[in-house]
């Protein structure tokens, strides 16, 4: 313990590491609109943005100049500080999440441990789900300030569904942690490399996914509905709420809301990749190609981290283009089926998931 | 460990200041969120004193469950205006609070300043927290072993309520479906 008494060069590793994350995060939200653009296109049999730069790649960066060179606007009916302070509410929490999210195994150079998250603490997952919670604060705050019907009842949607799917999210996960025994997502995702069962001379590891697949389920719909995504954005609901909670923003500050957004998205399928599908273990061309290298010492060491990180990477972006594969497939649910769909299928389940896995632990399947 | 003492005065600082603004907010929603502000300065505290537990549960429940309620209800209600008047309140109830106040806050510093030092300490040192695996372990185990039967009470409790807010609701419904029978 003790970040209050770390030397320079542990000031430096844990800046480093959070500046580096930042700024990965930061670049993904330009690279995961175009996707979002571009693979919408492709769904819709159509081109999508393609003019700028090579397969229309620089379209972001051509959006973002808009955005900031937009008159930044307040409307006159609205609350001003709350109506300022709400978007950077909402992208904050976004921000935060990740911190406790490993990529990669800890690495032991000349006697320290550097491990691959910005911050390890050992209330890892109730940290990620304190966080995530407060990110309701800035819809409801812009929903509020914007002084609009429209935005209030966004922003009143966005609340009660956020607070119910928050429930069953929380429950699904208890059955990792009582398989794994541990809240660090670090302890979590290295658990997962452990062979579960043997078909022949395939070793199957203790992916969350495969002893948990009812917990999984229950996590990636929560998920959608907490990243206020299709089938469940509600809040925003174009048609019968025109633009939701916020209706009332234009230019950069719209653009943060966004932002927050696609950040939540990263942050969910980390959390995903991190609980169910075994966080920074290589799967198999990697692992092939890793041992085909055969480094010893240190170079080996190192090119370990470099491997585990990119098949987080991978994983994360399969999941990220699930997040669009599914918006552009499914339609909007009502807001009544999505109350009774969390309150009366999703919490029972999850409930029910938890019992099982007690009695599938006792009885040492998993 | 020590607890740093100028970011234990940042977060007690914060903690007065937003308590104060909770207070003399004229609106119920401002009032609100400055409480979710007197909440993070309180988990703030409990991380500086190496209590991430309840640090972290302290935002969870607190700030991003009770509070996201209390801000949902208010702006259901759309209690944009004060519930009472300040200004009417008679003279003889003001200076009544204020003396009670000062005797209250001389009641608080008397006893903090005569109690026994050290005051008692019980087994649980943060050194020993650490050296059993953090206190989400600890505080787990202790749960689960020696304080099941207050942990087992008051999960009944919570049951209880829970099951009599469903029971409220539901005799509503049916008075209201009564009425619409008559």
């Amino acid at each position: 313990m003790g970040k209050l008494t770390m030397d320079t060069l542990g000031w430096c590793i844990l800046i480093g590491k959070a500046v580096g994350v930042i700024l990965v995060l930061v670049s993904s939200v330009p690279l995961m609109v175009w996707v979002e653009r571009r693979g919408s296109a492709l769904m819709q049999n159509r081109l999508g943005p393609n003019r700028v730069g090579p397969l229309g790649l620089i379209q972001p960066l051509a959006d973002s100049i808009k955005l900031i060179f937009k008159e930044d606007l307040i409307p006159g009916h609205v609350t001003a500080f709350y109506f300022v302070l709400a978007p950077l509410l909402s992208l904050i929490p976004a921000f935060m999440t990740f911190a406790v999210i490993p990529f990669a195994a800890p690495i032991l150079v000349e006697g320290r441990t550097i491990s691959f998250q910005v911050a390890d603490l050992n209330v890892g997952l109730l940290y990620i789900f304190a966080i995530a919670s407060l990110g309701v604060y800035g819809i409801i705050m812009a929903g509020w300030s914007s002084n609009n019907k429209y935005s209030l009842l966004g922003s009143l949607r966005s609340s009660s569904q956020m607070i119910s799917y928050e429930l069953s999210m929380g429950l699904s996960v208890i059955g990792i942690i009582m398989v794994f025994s541990s809240v660090r997502l670090g302890d979590i995702a290295a658990s997962q490399g452990e062979a579960w069962i043997y078909l022949g001379s395939l070793m199957i590891p203790k992916w969350g996914v495969l002893i948990q697949p009812l917990g999984f389920l229950i996590f990636l719909t929560a998920a959608f509905a907490e990243t206020n995504r299709l089938p469940f954005d509600l809040p925003e609901g174009e048609s019968e709420l025109v633009a939701g909670y916020h209706l009332e923003y234009g230019s950069m500050k719209f653009a943060i809301f966004m932002m927050a957004e696609y950040l939540n998205m990263t942050t969910a399928s980390g959390l995903m990749v991190s609980l169910y599908f075994g966080g920074w273990q290589m799967f198999w061309p990697l692992t092939w190609i890793f041992d085909a290298l055969g480094f010893t010492g240190m170079p080996h060491e190192w090119a370990r981290v470099v491997f585990q990180t990119a098949s987080f990477t991978i994983k994360v972006a399969a999941f990220l283009w699930f997040f669009v594969w599914v918006r552009w497939t499914l339609p909007r649910f009502r807001y009544d089926q999505l109350m009774n769909f969390g309150w009366k299928v999703m919490l029972p389940l999850s409930l029910a998931n938890i019992f099982l896995t007690g009695a599938l632990i006792y009885w040492k399947v998993i | 460990m020590d607890i740093s003492p100028s970011f234990f005065y940042l977060f007690a600082g914060f903690a007065v200041a937003f308590s104060l603004l909770v207070v003399f907010k004229k609106n119920p929603v401002a009032s609100a969120f400055s409480l979710v502000i007197v909440f993070f300065a309180f988990a703030g505290i409990y991380a500086l004193l190496g209590a991430h537990l309840i640090a972290a549960l302290q935002i969870l429940v607190y700030a991003g469950a009770i509070m996201v309620l209390f801000v949902f209800v208010i702006m259901l209600l759309n209690a944009d205006t004060p519930s009472f008047d300040l200004g009417r309140s008679h003279w003889g109830l003001r200076l009544a609070a204020m003396i009670l106040c000062l005797v209250a806050f001389g009641l608080f510093t008397w006893a903090l300043k005569e109690s026994p030092l050290p005051i008692f300490r019980g087994p649980f040192s943060p050194e020993q927290v650490d050296a059993a695996g953090g206190n989400t372990q600890v505080l787990s185990e202790l749960m689960f072993s020696e304080y099941i039967l207050p942990f087992e009470l008051t999960s009944i409790l919570l049951l209880g309520a829970m099951i009599g807010a469903v029971a409220i609701a539901k005799r509503k419904e049916a008075g209201n479906a009564n009425r619409n029978a008559h």
